[in-house]
């Protein structure tokens, strides 16, 4: 899938003295506000993070509250769902005038009637409302598949996508694994299936560590590099 | 599906043939959303009259505006949010409680239907759904009837089901709606009724599907204005809080007059501010009472359904963080004492052992540790519910505590700052609490009774920093006279204290805010939520002390015929009955009251409108009224 991307980013967490204390604690809450909500500054919305400390030393800010600094290496997950990108979500409902999917089980996306190709036709099977297709039998999306979707816009303030399954390679994934005929479709689909499967390697990773501790926390870095920092 | 055209009503449908079918009527308001772009705003104009039919509806009008409904949703991607305004803004103030069910299902189909599919809506989609947490004003008064309530059912059920679809199709929605929901909030000082209702939404919220997500911010959010409404019952608008008895005594004598005033007047227009605030506040004690109910009510259904430790840790936090702190709360941490009573053994001992933590933790602020301490205190004497164990267990904490604080005290020292030892004095003090309800239970308990008299006891009360003469004399004359029958310990000087209202020592370490005489579980006197407390509640007659050889039997006597069967509270029972009995007699009525309450003597001030106690008030003495209703 495409739309997610691991950034590298050198961070400056002020933390109020109160919680001298406990620093790794206040860092990682103060990194948790950015959660699930669209950055610009990293153009994306943070799904998870990594971080790791990179120098014992902080600075403290002069002020009424004498905040203090302190520099951290972040490795951020990041999703930036752009116009013309593939996604794949799971359905949850599904009319006659549109779809409504879900991607990565917290962002909203739906696809109205006019943006699903003339090929899908609304039917009822079964007393089950899906969408099937006419020229493949088998190709068939009802609620609960998972399918793939070119993305038109993005919301960033509610994180809604808005989608079309105009596009020939877009329907339900298990239908287009299958489907191996078209050549370019399967080179297409091999190199996605690479990214993908590298995401979804670093992203489950990830996502594993962002609810318990920090993975590097504490542990020293072989190679210490002072970066000066981007970001404040 | 047939559409019949409405004669008396211009409507939109009139253009259209009889037998149009529902994907032709999609077209139609296709068509209509989309020409408003290019000028021609006719049938969209009709179709937001539909919107608008108010009142009774005829049945073909309750048909047209259901296909209308259902028609746009079937067109929701043509509705653009800035050439639709009107369109969207007339469908966001519908209230579903002028229909029936065939327009609300219709009304929460094209609401869900806007959510889930742009982003741009889901704010309006859950306001409008909130705002429908509470009828239009003028239907408050049929929520009594069977009438109002089963429509109270149907909208509340489909605005709630509305809320989880919602949430299902837009997993980011509950972090919109929580803002929504406390910005919607009814004010404190709105219709009772209203407040009642919103409530219960919230409440239905947190034992939603939802409430993983939304419910501590609901519970936190409801301990506010618990505490918002409590602050708003207050003597400092009738009485000053200055220093000086004489002062004190004077004004509430002026009081009596006030009340006597307001009897004769029937509580109608009670002349003056002071008369007027006394009805003012009767409404906020009212509104309190049943936002506590609905609160325990709440807390009891957490229990069944296993819940209870996990909005406990939530309940637990609030009281922390709006409730220590706030000054002298009176009745909303009953609030913390029902959901210990309905979980001893997790709960309530969270709760003694997060006082006790507060308590002996150096960084925290003095009040806050002297308000700990003094909830500690009366919690553990009030706690029916209590183990004697952890009562034992938390005393000896305190007692520890104590006694290494008075080893770091060293050196001769000619006076005292007595401020300067607060934290010592209020921990003495509410050892001294604790002891006069518990030391007979621990004393008639062979184990309890060894680890009792083992307590360093001697060594913190005959320290040099001379804690009986500086804590509150009533509880020190009634803690020794216990420990003398008990044989605790010896006291070598007799404490004599006539009549000793209160000592000016003991004003000294309370300080300004006077947290000694802060007893804040003592009897709740709120009407309605006291039948939660009293099956849990330490009542200080029903105390078995140590020098109480041969009155049990009356004491248990009292207790019974003191036990309304109405509900009415203890003290209002006690009172009529004495008033009944005596006559007026005032020796034998303040013999009742002492024995009713070991906070201050004469300190009651009972037999006023709102039944309110302020034993942390100085004690005076106040003519109960005559009639029962004021009580």
């Amino acid at each position: 899938m495409e739309g997610l991307k691991v950034s590298d980013a050198n961070l400056v967490v002020y933390i109020h003295p109160s919680k001298a204390g406990k620093v790794s604690q206040s860092i990682l809450r103060e990194l948790s506000t950015l959660l699930f909500k669209y950055n610009e500054i990293f153009d994306g919305v943070v799904l998870a993070y990594d971080v790791t400390i990179q120098n014992k030393n902080a600075k403290v800010l002069p002020g009424i509250y004498p905040c203090f600094g302190v520099k951290l290496k972040a490795k951020m997950l990041l999703f930036s769902p752009k116009p013309d990108m593939l996604l794949e979500g799971k359905v949850v409902k599904l009319g006659k005038e549109s779809l409504h999917v879900i991607v990565l089980g917290f962002s909203s996306a739906s696809i109205a009637e006019e943006d699903i190709r003339e090929e899908f036709r609304y039917r009822i099977k079964h007393g089950e409302e899906v969408f099937a297709s006419t020229s493949h039998k088998r190709h068939v999306i009802k609620v609960g598949s998972m399918i793939q979707f070119l993305v038109k816009s993005f919301d960033e303030e509610i994180l809604h996508i808005s989608g079309s399954l105009i596009p020939v390679n877009t329907g339900s994934t298990k239908w287009l694994h299958k489907n191996m005929e078209e050549g370019s479709m399967v080179d297409r689909k091999k190199k996605r299936k690479d990214d993908r499967s590298e995401m979804h390697e670093h992203s489950t990773e990830l996502l594993d560590d962002v609810g318990f501790s920090l993975k590097n926390e504490g542990r020293p870095k072989k190679s210490k590099r002072q970066r000066h920092a981007e970001q404040s | 599906m047939g559409v019949e055209l409405a004669t008396d009503r211009p409507g939109f449908y009139e253009m259209v043939d009889v037998d149009v079918s529902d994907s032709e009527l999609v077209y139609h308001v296709r068509d209509a959303l989309k020409s408003v772009s290019q000028g021609d705003s006719d049938h969209y104009n009709q179709l937001i009259a539909v919107m608008h039919y108010t009142g009774r509806l005829a049945p073909d009008e309750v048909a047209m505006l259901v296909t209308s409904l259902k028609a746009l949703s079937g067109s929701i991607s043509y509705i653009d949010i800035i050439h639709h305004e009107s369109l969207l803004s007339s469908i966001f103030g519908m209230s579903m409680w002028n229909y029936g069910p065939d327009v609300m299902d219709a009304l929460v189909e094209l609401i869900i239907s806007l959510a889930a599919s742009n982003g741009k809506f889901v704010d309006s989609c859950l306001d409008m759904l909130v705002r429908n947490f509470m009828p239009p004003k003028s239907y408050l008064d049929l929520l009594g009837h069977p009438r109002g309530l089963a429509r109270k059912h149907e909208v509340l059920d489909r605005v709630h089901s509305a809320l989880s679809h919602i949430a299902d199709l837009v997993p980011l929605a509950p972090m919109r709606l929580t803002p929504i929901i406390l910005q919607r909030m009814p004010h404190m000082f709105d219709k009772e009724a209203l407040i009642v209702i919103y409530v219960e939404s919230m409440l239905l919220l947190e034992s939603s599907a939802l409430g993983e997500l939304v419910g501590s911010t609901m519970l936190m959010a409801l301990v506010d204005r618990l505490i918002d409404l409590d602050v708003e019952i207050s003597w400092d608008d009738i009485i000053h809080e200055d220093s000086g008895k004489g002062i004190f005594d004077m004004e509430l004598e002026d009081v009596d007059d006030i009340i006597d005033h307001a009897e004769i007047d029937g509580f109608e227009h009670p002349r003056g501010t002071a008369g007027s605030q006394i009805l003012g506040t009767n409404a906020v004690a009212d509104k309190l009472d049943s936002l506590m109910v609905l609160i325990c009510e709440h807390l009891k259904s957490c229990a069944d359904g296993e819940r209870l430790t996990k909005v406990f840790e939530t309940l637990l936090q609030s009281f922390w963080v709006t409730v220590l702190n706030a000054y002298k709360s009176k009745f909303s941490q009953f609030v913390m004492f029902y959901a210990c009573s309905l979980d001893p053994e997790h709960c309530g001992e969270r709760f003694a052992v997060f006082l006790a933590d507060i308590f002996v933790c150096r960084t925290h602020p003095a009040l806050t540790r002297m308000s700990a301490v003094a909830y500690l205190a009366s919690y553990l004497s009030r706690g029916k519910f209590l183990p004697l164990s952890l009562i034992a267990s938390t005393l000896k904490r305190l007692v520890d505590w104590c006694l290494e604080y008075c080893h770091v005290q060293n050196g001769e020292e000619k006076t005292i700052n007595l401020e300067a030892h607060r934290v010592f004095y209020s921990g003495c003090q509410a050892i001294m609490y604790v002891l006069c309800f518990r030391m007979r239970s621990m004393m008639d308990s062979h184990r309890l009774k060894s680890q009792l008299l083992h307590m360093p006891l001697e060594p913190i009360f005959c320290h040099q920093l001379d804690p009986l003469k500086v804590c509150l004399p009533s509880i020190v004359e009634e803690f020794l006279r216990q420990a003398k029958a008990a044989h605790l310990f010896t006291v070598s000087e007799t404490f004599l204290f006539n009549n000793l209202l209160e000592s000016d020592l003991s004003k000294a370490f309370g300080g300004m805010e006077r947290l000694d005489m802060f007893f804040p579980f003592d009897p709740c006197l709120l009407k309605k939520c006291d039948r939660f407390i009293r099956p849990s509640f330490v009542y200080w007659s029903m105390v078995k002390t140590t020098y109480d050889d041969g009155e049990d039997c009356s004491s248990e006597e009292d207790i019974n015929e003191y036990f309304d069967g109405n509900g009415k509270s203890y003290m209002e029972s006690g009172i009529t009955r004495s008033l009944d009995e005596h006559d007026l007699d005032l020796d034998e009525f303040e013999y009742q009251l002492n024995k009713m309450s070991i906070t201050p003597r004469n300190s009651l001030k009972n037999g006023l409108i709102f039944k309110l106690e302020n034993p942390f008030r100085m004690p005076a003495r106040i003519r109960p009224s005559t009639s029962p209703e004021s009580l």
